[in-house]
């Protein structure tokens, strides 16, 4: 077994070695510029195109709908901020209480700037109400964002039916797909979505490299200003090798998106049964029938998630937690907080997720070093022995 | 990640006296499950008044964990005089340092240590609740706790404050409060940052008063609800009464008429007008 349990793929992923040895030459080789007037550098163009087929492929969508970006919260921004410079005289964005601070920021920034923001809750399993959306849509709104699938709890939004809703309001729809994109399966032929944000390192490509699906006819003003890039559509020399692994990454993506939905989900839903199965006072945050095939976000009460981080950091066991103290800031997460878990779980709350290098064996391992933890760590604790 | 000293993992991993005295002359419970961590820690005296025991139990973090372990080790074989003469900085020290942001673990046993002294000073009762004037809402910090972690620690700025005791580390409402007690103790002025304070309005137009009464919302109201999980919206100002809506979990909490008069009337009385009177729009529709 690694020495290293990786279950923290909805922070990064590992790169695929087939990513990394499509790339390489781009890093050391083939260095030149797609734009150039030459040979050396206009092969490198064929290469870009190719993998803009490949990220179109798993999307569903048409290669010159992509729009190559540095990373997934570039991606958000330029899709709110570029719509809403293109209709000046809607100042409202609606969006949710549990996106990503890469979409939260930005509109929060522009609340300071006189714009309206709604932001819209979620119930006690993280999930929206798509009535209190349908009544928040105005004249006034310029752009909805909902993301297609929660980080934290991979609670899958019904984005369709968003995206429908949107559409039959004449609002521009965006999603952030980040945690979807690869995970889940995508059409965007057959949907109502007008942009999208991927990211490539959450999905086995590299970090450094995003993408904005803008669909045709969706109007959207720059974001990053430069040169000719993108098809004027976003300035700055392309990141080549970036570009080529993410095509590379999306084409095993297709091919594993199966393996996701049947061989992951089963791990992770073993895991789920034997902690459940052998820790007390523990629950599973977000709706269990519409999530991730990766994520389980379980909170063990009485006890604080960081603790339990560093004790199973012991055993080479990696995860994240929505805990104040491994945020940097005070407060436990945000998203918990908006589906009102309480305070004496939220802390305790720990994300495992899983990606197709994860194996039965580690699952067992989990299972096993995980119960002494929570019983070690709630020896300590007093609320646990008030209880 | 946090970059922790050996010895905070060595008192992490292998946390020494952990439980609880049954017989205890001196217990100490502070902190809160809200607040992320808490500690209780209790000590027997011998016959000739010194702690010959000092057990911990201590829910958080890492650095919460050794912090209270190390306490334990420091006050073993003290008298109460010299226990009482421990300072959050030793505890650091004792472990080699902590993070700047996990100061406050250091402060949490230092607490604890007071409490549990008061108790044995009281002859077994709970030390009197504490006192000095609620600064930080969010976590709950006096501006005598305040105070005396700037004093102890020479801190100089907002920041610093919040890293040693948490004050200001939720919704921000309280950063300008927090400057003038740093400048108040550091006994000079720190004019990198002006402190957000109110500037009375003599006459406002009607535009002018709505114009303020969004931005105060904005900047001093809002903040603070979405900490606490829901949101306020202006629905309508008449004269000298504003009606708000409350949304999201505020909606139907039991606290509302609460934040009502104590957060929302009186932040718009400081930054706006003395006279004004807040109301709730009771929307029926969504109960």
């Amino acid at each position: 077994m690694n020495s290293v349990i990786y279950m923290d793929n909805n922070a990064t992923t590992r790169v695929d070695p087939e990513v990394l040895q499509e790339m390489m030459p781009y890093l050391s080789d083939y260095y030149g510029n797609p734009s150039s007037m030459h040979t050396f550098g206009g092969q490198v163009g064929g290469k870009i195109r190719k993998a803009r087929q490949q990220v179109a492929a798993l999307l569903g969508c048409e290669p010159d709908e992509i729009i190559f970006t540095s990373c997934g919260t570039e991606s958000n921004n330029a899709a709110i901020l570029g719509t809403l410079s293109i209709v000046p005289h809607k100042r409202t964005v609606i969006t949710t209480r549990v996106e990503h601070p890469a979409v939260l920021s930005p509109c929060r920034s522009l609340e300071q700037h006189g714009y309206r923001i709604v932001e819209l809750s979620v119930d006690k399993q993280g999930v929206l109400d798509l009535a209190e959306l349908e009544s928040a849509i105005t004249e006034d709104t310029a752009i909805v964002s909902v993301m297609y699938a929660n980080n934290e709890t991979g609670v899958i939004f019904p984005i369709e039916k968003i995206a429908s809703m949107c559409k039959a309001k004449g609002v521009t729809f965006h999603t952030d797909a980040v945690q979807a994109a690869g995970k889940i399966p995508l059409n965007l032929k057959l949907s109502n979505i007008d942009m999208l944000s991927l990211s490539g390192h959450k999905l086995h490509a590299p970090k450094g490299i995003g993408v904005l699906y803008v669909r045709r006819g969706t109007r959207l003003s720059p974001y990053l200003l430069g040169g000719h890039q993108e098809n004027n559509r976003r300035g700055g020399t392309e990141n080549v090798p970036g570009i080529i692994a993410l095509g590379k990454a999306c084409e095993i993506a297709m091919r594993y998106l199966d393996d996701e939905n049947t061989r992951v989900r089963a791990l992770r839903d073993k895991l789920e049964a034997q902690i459940l199965a052998t820790c007390t006072d523990c629950m599973v945050n977000g709706d269990a029938d519409n999530r991730l095939p990766n994520t389980l976000n379980i909170s063990f009460e009485y006890i604080e998630g960081e603790s339990i981080l560093m004790m199973m950091d012991r055993f080479g066991i990696c995860a994240s937690s929505g805990s104040a103290c491994t945020s940097g800031s005070l407060e436990p997460s945000h998203v918990l907080r908006a589906m009102g878990v309480p305070f004496t779980a939220a802390h305790g709350s720990i994300r495992f997720s899983l990606s197709r290098y994860n194996t039965e064996q580690e699952v067992d391992y989990v299972a096993e070093k995980l119960p002494p933890i929570i019983n070690r760590l709630r020896e300590l604790s007093p609320f646990a022995a008030k209880k | 990640m946090w970059d922790y000293t050996d010895k905070v993992m060595d008192h992490f991993t292998n946390p020494r006296n952990v439980g609880k005295i049954d017989d205890y002359d001196g217990i100490g419970e502070v902190g809160s499950l809200a607040c992320g961590d808490a500690l209780t820690l209790t000590f027997k005296l011998d016959n000739k008044g010194r702690i010959t025991d000092a057990k911990f139990q201590t829910f958080g973090c890492a650095s919460a964990i050794a912090s209270s372990s190390v306490l334990t080790e420091i006050i073993k074989g003290m008298t109460i005089e010299e226990a009482e003469k421990v300072t959050n900085q030793q505890i650091a020290d004792k472990l080699g340092g902590l993070p700047e942001q996990k100061m406050h673990c250091s402060v949490m046993g230092q607490e604890a240590l007071e409490a549990a002294i008061a108790y044995y000073r009281n002859k077994g009762k709970t030390a009197p609740h504490k006192e000095g004037k609620i600064v930080c809402t969010c976590f709950g910090v006096t501006d005598l706790e305040i105070r005396r972690v700037i004093q102890e620690n020479d801190l100089t700025t907002v920041e610093q404050v919040t890293n040693f005791c948490k004050a200001g580390g939720g919704c921000g409402g309280c950063h300008g409060e927090i400057e003038h007690i740093l400048q108040d103790v550091q006994g000079k002025k720190n004019n990198q940052q002006t402190p957000v304070t109110a500037v009375r309005h003599k006459k406002l137009s009607n535009i002018q008063k709505i114009q303020l009464i969004q931005e105060t919302i904005r900047e001093q109201i809002r903040p603070v609800i979405r900490s606490h999980g829901g949101d306020l919206e202006l629905v309508d100002v008449e004269g000298s009464k504003v009606i708000v809506a409350l949304r999201g979990m505020c909606a139907s909490c039991k606290m509302a008429d609460v934040t009502m008069k104590d957060l929302v009337q009186a932040k718009l009385r400081e930054f706006v007008t003395e006279d004004l009177v807040v109301e709730e729009q009771k929307d029926t529709a969504q109960l």
